[in-house]
């Protein structure tokens, strides 16, 4: 079967360059307003894109690694994710809506409320982007508990077991979040009106979870949404992180650089499915990829150029920095569906200037979007899950029917 | 000014989890699709409220040892459902309970200050405070707080919340693209805190730019000497649950009478009760539409469930249309009764064996069985009567200062506010105690008629430069 590949789109702020909002295009003294994030979102739908991720942190900006900054000339400040997706989700129709949220600081059984509440809202268009906190500052911000720093250089050594606790955690959240997504069947609410009953309580199940670092023990107080899982998804950069994708989430966005990496990487995921036994689905794999966008190859690099000179430095990025042509990217994202990737995240370098770009010369060459319904699931190809308890059941009755 | 009326101020309640609820009425559609709270929002909006408000839940209630089965259960995330309602209404404020005991400063001020950003002013926050295990077990931290230090975090939250809110200044962002400053040269550590409390020992950077109205507007409902206390101190609202007229007189002018001790006006706190309504087109109708309200509301099972409540035990083998149990409830303390029978719901009954008492001797000197006695004593509408005779009680509360206005508590989901839109409002509007319109931009604390946050701060710096200056 061949898709469209998979488009998403990651808006922050006003763009990705940390010199974004001095572009002509960008609303700078608009971030912080409905209409800018409404604006944005619908503009998205209508070119057609997939979803939209919104990032989020427990914390400031900064130019500096662990460490606030006094710089003046970048955007500092941003909105709660989850609730920027919950604004726009009654003003669209088709567009997924996937917001970072931190696993880390926050309440699993909020979570997992909120981003149900995000599905029913939005009518089964929900998705969470699961995000560890490993920075000092954040957990200061709560003052509950202290974070080891990371040690980057370590890190890129090689030793990656000092990042472990913080996804071990976060394997935890999402087990839980999901527990509590399923703890309503589809038929909880009976309004009996016979004999006075709102529910049928046998259908429906507290969470009865207790880990290593935390434990919930009842059912969500929201019955089960359109839906019912909306999609998980992780960012990753190492083993760990793919290793959580692989046992948690649904879709993962991963950022390589080059051919070889684009290779290396989704082998490594993949390995990682195999690896912690993955079954069911295969992890729907997106390249995250920064844009500049023009209309020829020498207007790109001068945008960029200018971004650069602008912020006084270089772009730097954990992703594929890309300036060049729509032609160029569609070469690009071609080359990694031939690998086997099931499409992009582009992250506009410029907001909104190359999510127009993207619409304009884009996405109308990869053709409309082949979508069976009006959930994420369905638009990303997903099946909607059979809840635990109910499969369950039914497996234990036909058991049963079979011993009759 | 000593003529102008009072004005009438309303909010609505959103139908809850509790009994109110007429979820077996026909009328009554889903309570957790979005489409319900559209539609609510939008006519609390028709009929120029100042706001909607939403109760959170934490955890499904249970009633001797099961969840409870008998009311509407299932409801969305507060600060989600109140987000996505900002998306489709323009006026109407949109208020939220939020646990001070389950949520951490930094978190919740941020999610606050965005709905109040992307609402353009019309965030309110209703202040809970919880201690129980019960709730507890669904959280990190669990039921982590003694009973009595449940108003020392909430105070330091809120107050810890304002520094965050305070954090940012109104002017910060210049996002001047020519000269290259997003940040104002004065603003160059914007969000900068540090607070060090016996709850809360924090510092850092607040990631949200001050909104449009700084500070939610802060409501609360805590009936305790502490809940008085904390409520004189920061709350701009209250939400009471003295609906009768001499209690609520009693009630208004305890806690106003507070207020001077914080520096702070009558005005500057409207009191709000939650209150239920029974219209019809002659009193004969309204009292007729009353009593079938009650008798759905309160049926047999949910009778008996009340008086378990208050009896702390096993009561299914008594006919609600016979007399109550001859017997006291058994072990004295509330806390236990509700502890012990019913998860999940605040304690109702302070002194179990007295209400007892009473109830029995009301059943027996009025002849009621257990449903009559619960129906009269926990089911009776507040106001009942036509759309101008509901009107005229309304306004006499407001203008002889029982209330600043009211909570108005649907009874179906989502068009149990649609009559008293039609029917009351225009009535209060005729005699020029109600708004007909908002005022274009008006911030919900605008529309309140309260005071802006800071002023108080500056009344009370102003006391002190006077003390000095004639000292």
């Amino acid at each position: 079967m061949t898709r469209r590949p998979t488009i998403a789109v990651a808006l922050d702020g006003a763009g990705w360059h940390p010199a974004a909002w001095r572009d002509p295009s960008a609303r700078p003294a608009e971030l912080f307003t409905a209409r800018y994030w409404r604006d944005l979102t619908q503009f998205a739908e209508r070119a057609d894109v997939d979803l939209v991720t919104f990032e989020d942190a427990l914390g400031l900006q900064s130019s500096t690694l662990w460490s606030t900054d006094e710089r003046t000339d970048q955007v500092r400040g941003r909105l709660d994710a989850l609730l920027i997706a919950s604004f726009v989700a009654p003003v669209t129709e088709r567009i997924g809506l996937v917001p970072t949220v931190t696993t880390t600081h926050t309440e699993p059984f909020h979570v997992a409320t909120g981003v149900q509440t995000l599905d029913v809202a939005s009518r089964g268009r929900a998705g969470w982007r699961a995000q560890i906190s490993g920075s000092p500052l954040e957990a200061a911000h709560f003052g509950r508990r202290t974070v080891p720093t990371i040690d980057l250089e370590a890190l890129h050594r090689g030793d990656s077991e000092q990042i472990r606790p913080g996804f071990d955690e976060a394997r935890e959240v999402v087990e839980v979040v999901r527990r509590l997504w399923d703890s309503w069947e589809a038929d909880a609410i009976i309004r009996d009106a016979s004999t006075g009953r709102f529910i049928d309580r046998d259908r429906i199940h507290g969470a009865e979870y207790e880990g290593e670092h935390f434990s919930v023990t009842g059912a969500s107080i929201v019955p089960r949404s359109p839906q019912g899982q909306p999609l998980v998804a992780v960012l990753g950069h190492q083993t760990i992180p793919y290793e959580l994708a692989a046992t948690s989430a649904d879709l993962v966005f991963i950022t390589p650089l080059d051919d070889a990496q684009s290779v290396s990487i989704l082998g490594e995921v993949r390995d990682a499915e195999a690896r912690t036994g993955r079954t069911g689905r295969p992890l729907s794999v997106l390249a995250d990829v920064i844009v500049v966008l023009e209309s020829t190859p020498a207007a790109a690099r001068a945008a960029l150029e200018r971004l650069d000179e602008q912020n006084g430095s270089p772009l730097t990025s954990d992703a594929l920095i890309f300036a060049g042509t729509p032609e160029q990217l569609l070469e690009r994202i071609d080359a990694w569906t031939a690998l086997g990737y099931d499409g992009v995240r582009i992250r506009p370098a410029r907001l909104p200037r190359d999510l127009e770009q993207l619409a304009d010369w884009v996405l109308p060459a990869l053709g409309r979007s082949d979508a069976a319904g009006t959930t994420l699931r369905e638009r990303l190809g997903f099946e909607l899950p059979e809840n635990r308890y109910t499969a369950a059941r039914t497996s234990a009755a036909r058991q049963n029917g079979e011993a009759a | 000014m000593a003529d102008a009326k009072r004005q009438v101020h309303l909010a609505a309640h959103f139908p809850g989890v509790n009994n109110t609820t007429l979820w077996a009425d026909p009328l009554h559609r889903s309570q957790i699709d979005f489409s319900a709270f559209e539609h609510f929002g939008r006519t609390a909006e028709r009929g120029r409220f100042d706001y909607v408000f939403l109760a959170e839940g934490l955890r499904l209630r249970e009633h001797k040892g099961q969840l409870h089965e008998l009311d509407v259960v299932g409801r969305p995330n507060t600060l989600a459902v109140l987000t996505a309602l900002a998306a489709v209404t323009e006026h109407i404020g949109l208020v939220g309970t939020l646990n001070s005991t389950f949520n951490e400063p930094y978190e919740l001020a941020r999610q606050l200050s965005t709905l109040d950003h992307l609402s353009g002013g019309r965030a309110g926050w209703n202040v809970v405070t919880s201690s129980d295990a019960f709730h507890g077990a669904n959280f990190r931290r669990g039921g982590f707080l003694d009973h009595g230090d449940r108003y020392h975090r909430a105070n330091e939250f809120v107050s810890l919340a304002k520094e965050l809110w305070d954090s940012w200044t109104a002017d910060a962002i210049v996002a001047d693209r020519a000269t290259g400053q997003f940040l104002a040269e004065d603003a160059a550590d914007a969000g900068a805190f540090a607070h060090r409390g016996a709850q809360f020992d924090v510092r850092g950077r607040f990631a949200t730019p001050a909104s449009p109205q700084r500070y939610p507007v802060i409501v609360q409902a805590g009936d305790s000497a502490d809940g008085r206390d904390f409520a004189s101190e920061h709350a701009e609202v209250i939400f009471s649950r003295h609906s009768a007229f001499d209690e609520a007189r009693a009630f208004y002018s305890d806690v106003k009478g507070r207020l001077a001790g914080w520096g702070r006006t009558e005005d500057s706190l409207k009191i709000l009760p939650a209150v239920t309504f029974a219209i019809g087109d002659t009193q004969a109708e309204a009292e007729e539409v009353a009593r079938e309200i009650s008798l759905a509301q309160v049926t047999p099972r949910n009778a008996i469930t009340v008086l378990e409540q208050l009896w702390g035990t096993d009561l299914t083998s008594y006919d609600a249309d016979g007399p109550l149990p001859a017997f006291d409830p058994g072990e004295g303390p509330a806390d236990t009764v509700s502890g012990t029978i019913t998860k999940g719901w605040a304690p109702r009954f302070p002194n179990a064996v007295q209400i007892a008492q009473t109830w029995r001797a009301q059943s027996e000197a009025e002849g009621l069985s257990i449903r009559e006695l619960v129906i009269k004593v926990a089911g009776r509408q507040s106001f009942i009567g036509t759309p101008s005779h509901i009107a005229s009680e309304l306004d006499r509360y407001v203008q002889e200062r029982a209330t600043d206005g009211f909570v108005v508590v649907g009874t179906t989901s989502p068009h149990g506010l649609d009559e008293f839109v039609d029917r009351v409002v225009p009535e209060l509007q005729d005699r020029g105690v109600y708004r007909t319109e908002y005022e274009p931009g008006a911030t919900l604390r605008q529309n309140l008629e309260l005071p802006e946050p800071g002023a108080r701060v500056a009344a009370v710096r102003d006391a002190e430069e006077e003390v000095r200056r004639v000292g």
